[in-house]
């Protein structure tokens, strides 16, 4: 079944059970990823997968949902029944509705969507990339993390009401993740990511140099003294801590208690006014920009700091009506719908002048410390509380020279994280997060072992 | 439960899909491949969540289908897909054996499926025996009530989830196996706030294999728990930074050895050449007073299994018995790939990963000091009474929150501190683990890896680590 005759499908079946009121997000992905090991095909995987998920409103409007593999007629049916017993238990005191902009014109992006390559392509090309990734340095001894992928997928969503949109994309992921061993050493492990709407459009030599580039400058470790330093994030790395506080901007969070910010929030100074934020997901760097949310709302370009002030909250359906807004297609298809950033654009306002700009990480030749990617972020942030711990990969810079940090965390306060922004430098760099320019802060706490 | 409309040539639950399946296996032995698995899953799952005092969020979700993985000497080809059907199931195999590029003639030999080994069949009336949606809000509702102990709790939340899978494992050996998996857990939260000071407390529950399980869970003790340990972080300063002697807590405090060790030993990290434990069977790599076990045997824990998703019975494995490593955590890849025996630990989130060797119940085994005498040897340090979640990165560096932590000052519990991270190296610290506690207890958690998120339990008696990185302020 195509998505238009699941379409025909689910309204003859909610005819059938005189569901009067229903909508569905669903996916269909074909997946295909490679592994190898040095030299060997290790793992090699195909995937077909279907996700359909139902939501239901019962004669008093609340709201159920059901989630299935299942597309079958009697698949579909079962979901529409699981979902209108589910309404029996739904949300009284926070109605769902469809989105007012559920049918208003989306746009898409030309597709760029490419052709399969196949699993053989996929090996080959992997293949040759672990073999130069393990001769670029002799201290490279394997790849122990790799795999190249290519995934096919349509996204749809459709309502009772009439609604009924949909894409197709294709995209290709390659990582490289390599050890490196020296004697009496500790083996040291660095890597790199790279996306494109096909494998053709992926850099795997610049994957390859990067990966290989990284690893190597960790080769020379030493420990760091506890103390607060002067900070200089990555690219990566500040899109990284931005996103893992993005409840700071989710009005969802906000309605769950479990945000910095509260309703009247916005226009809330939290940075220097060198400072914009906006959230993107059409950018034409996002390779996995959507056209819509799930519940059809088109996905638009929003500021949520602007010029260092709290600008805008990204919201749902259900929590823009509270705010008395309109939804901005971050929401997700749940029993309680989620609301989520897309692509986190940062850049340097026209408000500068306060910046230190002489801190260019190229440049710069003062003591401080680099993170070049902070690491489980599931286990270090408190977004409710504000807080953070983090391990993190860098280098300090001391002297004119760099050395690779060993086991060590950066901690602090997001809050205070903004509010000691120093520099932001003017290159955007691409990640597979967002955009961002490097960005320095003062005094923030390093724990190490030295 | 889990019962579909018969159709011929499709796989249906609760009914002999022998012929089926052998069809199916010769088939893939006749184009060359050299073993044949095929793992076939129906889902039946609920969740609830209540914040405050309305549940805000009922998702039930259902489906099925099926991994199909083909080896050919040392590498595999797995595919999944969401078609159960004979032609759905023939085209899968065909896909995988194409990626594998088998395109010689020597032919393996199947002998059939041996005699099924139904362990579902008296785990078929779970279904009708799990609390329904209308029980499950009643208690959760009941639940965040009882974390209504005073303003400065801002939020509570009660949530509860149910898994039921139904599987079919049948593999070129003659592995013929069928069986019901049912875990369910439930989860208090709250976020305490007054003034600038914020602070935050949950604890999970959960069990395998038992429906009343729920209905006999203590959500009075719970909530006090939870509600305790928020209000005694509440005003909690954050921890200095440095290198201390810790006690970590018994339940979940066993995810320090989950993560520092319990991975290191999986025969996925010996394939990948990623852990520094690879030749050290047989030589001392922890404390003597450190024995660890992995295990998917006790009853009702959250990592117990009736039989892997290899079809094998899972056995009890001493990994490290008195400072010694004794085994590896191993599957049908690892055995294949290591030359280390498969200890029924080939486990996977669903049919679309490929089974992998996954820690199950994994706990240090209790010692013989009592928890007053472990911290009545530190002079200055640090107690982590609950742990957070953790991660271990590819040189076998790993670290986890503390979510509840008290200083140690001449052998006395002192100040609650926050903002604590534990940072270390396996290799490093499994030596410095001096003292083991008697009161081990296993505490439920899901953990994340190459073949998905898999229910487990960690587990430990009070631990001292002698010294420890402390990431805070």
């Amino acid at each position: 079944m195509n998505s238009k005759e699941i379409t025909i499908q689910i309204s003859q079946a909610a005819d059938s059970l005189n569901l009067k009121k229903w909508d569905y997000g669903a996916s269909f992905s074909n997946d295909y990823s490679v592994q190898v090991d040095k030299g060997e095909a290790k793992q090699l995987k195909a995937s077909q997968k279907q996700i359909l998920t139902i939501r239901v409103w019962n004669e008093s409007n609340i709201v159920g949902i059901t989630t299935t593999s299942d597309i079958s007629e009697s698949g579909i049916k079962k979901a529409l029944n699981q979902a209108n017993i589910a309404s029996d238990f739904g949300n009284k005191n926070e109605r769902t509705e469809f989105s007012p902009l559920a049918k208003d014109p989306i746009e898409v992006k030309d597709s760029k969507e490419r052709n399969p390559v196949g699993i053989k392509k996929l090996l080959t090309l992997l293949r040759q990339a672990e073999v130069k990734l393990l001769e670029s340095h002799e201290s490279i001894k394997s790849v122990p993390y790799n795999g190249l992928s290519e995934s096919f997928y349509e996204r749809v969503y459709a309502n009772s009401d009439g609604a009924f949109r949909s894409y197709t994309k294709s995209q290709a992921a390659l990582y490289l993740y390599a050890r490196a061993e020296e004697k009496n050493k500790k083996p040291r492990s660095s890597g790199s990511v790279k996306l494109g709407y096909g494998v053709e459009d992926i850099d795997i030599e610049s994957c390859i140099k990067d990966a290989s580039n990284k690893t190597i400058s960790h080769l020379n470790y030493s420990s760091i003294k506890t103390d607060k330093y002067l900070i200089c994030f990555s690219p990566e790395s500040f899109l990284t801590i931005i996103n893992a506080f993005s409840s700071m901007f989710n009005a969802r969070s906000i309605l769950d208690g479990v945000s910095l910010s509260n309703k009247n929030s916005i226009g809330e100074k939290l940075s220097t006014e060198a400072l914009n934020i906006y959230d993107d997901g059409l950018h034409e760097k996002n390779i996995s920009s959507s056209p819509f949310d799930g519940e059809g709302t088109p996905t638009k370009r929003l500021c949520l700091i602007n010029k260092g002030r709290l600008e805008n909250f990204i919201h749902s359906e259900s929590t823009a009506r509270i705010f008395k807004t309109i939804p901005t297609g971050h929401a997700g298809l749940g029993s309680k719908v989620s609301v989520s950033p897309d692509w986190i654009v940062v850049e340097k306002s026209e408000e500068n002048s306060d910046l230190k700009t002489s801190l260019d990480h190229s440049t710069y030749e003062g003591e401080f410390v680099y993170i070049e990617e902070l690491n489980a972020i599931h286990a270090g942030v408190r977004a409710s509380q504000g807080s953070f711990s983090l391990p993190f990969d860098g280098w300090l810079y001391k002297n004119g020279k760099k050395i690779s940090i060993e086991s060590a965390t950066v901690a602090g306060d997001i809050k205070y994280l903004l509010k000691n922004i120093v520099n932001i430098e003017s290159n955007q760099e691409v990640t597979t997060s967002g955009i961002s320019p490097h960005i320095w802060v003062d005094e923030l706490s390093i724990t190490g072992d030295a | 439960m889990l019962s579909s409309q018969i159709k011929s040539n499709e796989i249906v639950f609760g009914s002999c899909n022998k012929d089926l399946l052998e069809e199916i296996i010769f088939y893939g032995i006749g184009l060359g491949a050299e073993f044949v698995e095929i793992f076939i899953e129906n889902t039946d799952n609920s969740s609830v969540l209540a914040e405050e005092d309305f549940i805000t969020s009922v998702s039930p979700s259902f489906g099925r289908g099926a991994g199909i993985r083909i080896f050919k000497g040392k590498k595999d080809g797995f595919v999944s897909t969401n078609d159960l059907t004979k032609h759905g199931l023939m085209r899968s195999v065909s896909q995988a054996i194409e990626m594998l590029d088998i395109t010689d003639n020597k032919r393996e030999v199947f002998n059939g499926l041996n005699k099924h080994r139904d362990y579902s069949l008296p785990k078929k009336k779970w279904i009708n025996e799990v609390p329904s949606i209308h029980e499950i809000s009643e208690k959760l509702l009941v639940s965040t009530k009882s974390l209504k102990k005073n303003n400065k709790i801002i939020t509570r939340k009660g949530s509860y989830s149910r898994n039921l899978q139904e599987v079919i494992i049948a593999s070129s050996d003659g592995t013929y196996v069928s069986d019901i998996r049912l875990h369910q857990t439930v989860g208090l939260n709250v976020i305490a706030s007054d003034a600038q000071y914020r602070s935050s407390g949950s604890r999970r529950f959960g069990s395998s294999g038992m429906p009343n399980e729920f209905r006999l869970w203590d959500h009075e003790k719970a909530a006090n728990d939870v509600f305790e340990s928020s209000m005694n972080m509440l005003y909690a300063d954050y921890v200095d930074a440095g290198q201390m002697p810790v006690v970590l807590a018994n339940k979940f405090g066993g995810v320090i050895f989950h993560e520092a060790c319990g991975h290191l030993l999986e025969t996925t990290q010996i394939e990948r050449g990623t852990t520094p434990f690879e030749n050290k069977l047989n030589e001392k790599i922890a404390h003597e007073s450190v024995t660890a076990i992995d295990e998917g045997i006790s009853k009702g824990s959250f990592g117990s299994l009736s039989v892997d998703d290899e079809g094998m019975e899972p056995e009890k494995s001493v990994l490290i018995k008195d400072g010694i490593l004794k085994k590896f955590i191993s599957d049908r890849a690892g055995e294949l790939r290591t030359g280390h025996k498969r200890t029924g630990s080939g486990r996977r989130q669903n049919y679309s990963f490929a089974a992998a060797s996954r820690m199950r119940n994994t706990y240090i085994a209790k010692g013989e000091h009592s928890k007053e005498d472990l911290i009545n040897s530190i002079s200055d340090g640090l107690y982590c009474k609950s742990m957070g979640g953790g991660s271990v990165g590819a040189t076998g560096q790993f670290n986890f929150a503390v979510e509840e932590g008290y200083l140690i000052k001449n052998g006395k519990l002192t100040n609650p501190v926050k903002g604590a991270t534990l940072i270390g190296e396996a290799k490093e610290v499994m030596p410095k683990i001096s003292m083991c506690g008697n009161d081990l207890e296993l505490a439920p958690g899901f953990c994340g890896s190459i073949s998905g998120s898999v229910n487990v339990t960690v587990g430990q008696p009070h631990i001292k680590v002698d010294s420890i990185t402390v990431g805070g302020r």
